[in-house]
């Protein structure tokens, strides 16, 4: 039996349908996570799961027992919100012992508790300060221990680290894929940045406008899109107009206006002269010198139009005979400085025929 | 946050001149209208009294006229400092009721949707728009036909509504910027509807509680018109009896003995508050 159980929510507000039929479920010790653009109706689930909001329509399960008409405060479930929320008039201590405190526990409990929460966020020296005289990463840890502290089934994360500055985010990231694994509780975490929901995730919930649009692990998602809207929104994606010509048991035969055949990875709901778009990862497709012999399945003559230098890694701007526009990286794996290749400079790309993934119109 | 609380303290030559301009008109103000006039009414108390009032000469046939009659007088007649006993608790129970009053107003305002706050603010302060004599009068027709008038009750109600609006609005002032996010939280970790109010609303609400107590209770202990309009003659107040020796009695002396002892008594009360609202750091 699944943890939480969603089952058919919807929820409306006036004319705009936040969440539209949504159904998942999550399973214990899972770090899941709700992905989407802003208006996507990521954090009005959230709070719908959390008790401050209720839906219009379905049902939602915990460990199997129906969460409607239980206020927030009874659910087992606790959050940690965006702005932290932390109680400016109390101490981190007196902040962290909260939810012992309204749970009625002993005193002496909650001190042996206090103690291991502030061990596990690092932040045992703090105790006795207040909110304002810590920096962003320690309120966060503040409002995580706080989450924790009195072991909730469910964890709910609200854009926890969009406050934050990129490079503490990503050390923050790393501390919450220990501490989940460490505490073992169930993350139901929301953001609107896919690098964060690869990065952190067991599984990711897509959504668009109220609706679901894929659930998977990170790699399903990131390499299998189901659709054009998970393939824009999760990394950077090249669509390339085709149709299909041939749906075979182990591939797909596409044609491309301009260039001719491409193969593709199967699809089985496909069905010959549909039209639709190939989706391409920039860091699928190899770029080599004209005419160098390929044993790679798809082969397409190029110019380089543009770069794009990373660093890591170069993004280069191909055009195809056909005009249609690649992206296709090349790691600057080579020692020294890097060097590029010239604008105009005729060269080939190929990928292989799994890398290609057909999209419905 | 750390850097930019530091990089404030730091300020330079440049910094310190502007805010020492900037606190210049206030500190002026305070001097000239307060300051002041509390010395010259310090002065005044150690005088005697002009034959047909006003103030005796300070000097007279080469002599210094001053004396501590005044205040020998005061504390030398037990109906003085009952005067004062009574209008310090007809002010506290002034400021206590216009507390229990005005809190859930204020309250419910600062809850209420964003675009109803201003109207609801503007309805608070429209009494000011009538006349203050006239508000009061109001009451001498409401109270009297219930025989309610000229007694401590209407004194103190009279006071109440007048000074409401000084207590509901910087109670909301607090409230409105209270992060709504704080209740979910508390909410979210297990706090029902009262215990969100005593954990959480009322401790951050203290200040705003201290504001408006002190914008009660000062006035209260000053208000002559109200006890005189609505009171009976064994409800007169301090303000009343300083009113008296100005007017009536035309004993300037004691007027501004009875008017440093008001200061004084207010001031130490103040301090005293400030004290006991200091904030603290307490254990977990």
């Amino acid at each position: 039996m699944a943890l939480l159980e969603i089952r058919n929510v919807s929820r409306r507000f006036g004319d705009l349908k936040a969440l539209d039929d949504v159904s998942l479920s999550i399973e214990a010790g899972e770090f899941f996570t709700l992905v989407g653009p802003s208006g996507c109706g990521k954090t009005t689930l959230l709070r719908i799961i959390a008790g401050f909001d209720e839906p219009d329509g379905g049902e939602l399960l915990l460990d199997g027992r129906p969460l409607a008409g239980i206020p927030p405060e009874k659910r087992p479930v606790h959050t940690v919100f965006q702005s932290y929320a932390l109680f400016p008039h109390l101490t981190v201590a007196q902040n962290v012992a909260f939810p012992l405190e309204m749970a009625g526990t002993g005193h002496a409990e909650i001190r042996r508790r206090l103690d291991e929460a502030l061990g596990l966020v690092d932040l045992a020296d703090k105790a006795r300060q207040f909110p304002h005289e810590l920096s962003g990463g320690q309120k966060q840890r503040v409002a995580l221990a706080r989450s924790l502290i009195n072991k909730p089934r469910l964890l709910l994360l609200d854009e926890p680290l969009a406050a934050l500055d990129a490079k503490l985010r990503e050390q923050i990231q790393g501390e919450l894929i220990a501490l989940q694994r460490e505490v073992g509780i169930t993350f139901v975490f929301v953001t609107h940045s896919q690098q964060e929901a690869l990065a952190l995730s067991h599984r990711i919930a897509v959504m668009n406008k109220g609706r679901l649009e894929q659930i998977g692990a990170p790699q399903e998602i990131y390499g299998y899109p189901r659709n054009r809207f998970v393939a824009d929104f999760i990394g950077t994606v090249n669509l390339l107009p085709v149709e299909v010509r041939e749906v075979a048991a182990d591939h797909l035969r596409l044609f491309a206006v301009g260039l001719g055949e491409i193969v593709g990875a199967s699809a089985v709901d496909a069905r010959p002269g549909e039209r639709g778009a190939l989706a391409l990862r920039p860091e699928q497709i190899r770029i080599v010198a004209r005419g160098e012999a390929q044993a790679l399945e798809n082969h397409f003559h190029g110019v380089v139009r543009d770069h794009l230098y990373l660093g890591d890694v170069t993004v280069y701007k191909i055009a195809l005979d056909n005009g249609v526009v690649l992206e296709a990286l090349l790691a600057n794996s080579l020692p020294g400085p890097a060097s590029f290749l010239e604008r105009g400079e005729p060269v080939d790309v190929a990928w292989r025929l799994a890398a290609g993934v057909f999209l419905h119109d | 946050m750390t850097e930019r609380r530091s990089a404030r303290h730091a300020g330079g030559p440049g910094e310190s001149l502007t805010r020492w301009l900037v606190s210049l008109p206030p500190t002026l103000f305070l001097l000239v209208f307060f300051l002041a006039p509390a010395l010259l009414m310090l002065g005044a108390s150690f005088r005697e009294p002009g034959d047909f009032g006003g103030l005796a000469p300070a000097r007279q046939d080469g002599q210094w006229n001053l004396s501590l009659e005044t205040y020998r007088f005061f504390f030398g007649d037990w109906i003085y400092a009952e005067i004062f006993l009574r209008s310090f608790l007809v002010a506290a129970a002034t400021t206590l009721l216009c507390l229990v009053l005005a809190y859930p107003l204020a309250l419910a305002i600062a809850r209420s949707a964003r675009r109803h706050r201003d109207l609801l603010v503007l309805l608070v302060i429209l009494p000011f728009a009538s006349n203050f004599l006239i508000r009061i009068y109001a009451w001498i027709i409401v109270l009297g036909p219930a025989d309610l008038l000229y007694s401590p009750f209407a004194v103190i109600a009279g006071m109440v509504y007048v000074h409401l609006p000084f207590m509901i609005l910087p109670l909301y002032t607090n409230l409105e910027k209270h992060d709504p996010a704080l209740l979910e939280a508390a909410q979210d970790l297990g706090a029902d509807t009262w215990t969100r109010f005593r954990r959480i609303t009322l401790p951050l609400s203290l200040p705003g509680i201290w504001a408006g107590s002190a914008l009660v209770f000062i006035p209260v202990l000053g208000m002559f018109a109200i006890p005189e309009l609505l009171g009976g003659t064994g409800d007169i107040l301090v303000g009343n009896l300083i009113k008296e020796q100005f007017l009536e009695s035309r004993d300037w002396p004691l007027g501004a003995t009875l008017s440093i002892l008001l200061t004084i008594a207010v001031l130490l009360l103040a301090g005293i508050s400030a004290w006991a609202g200091r904030p603290r750091r307490s254990s977990p």
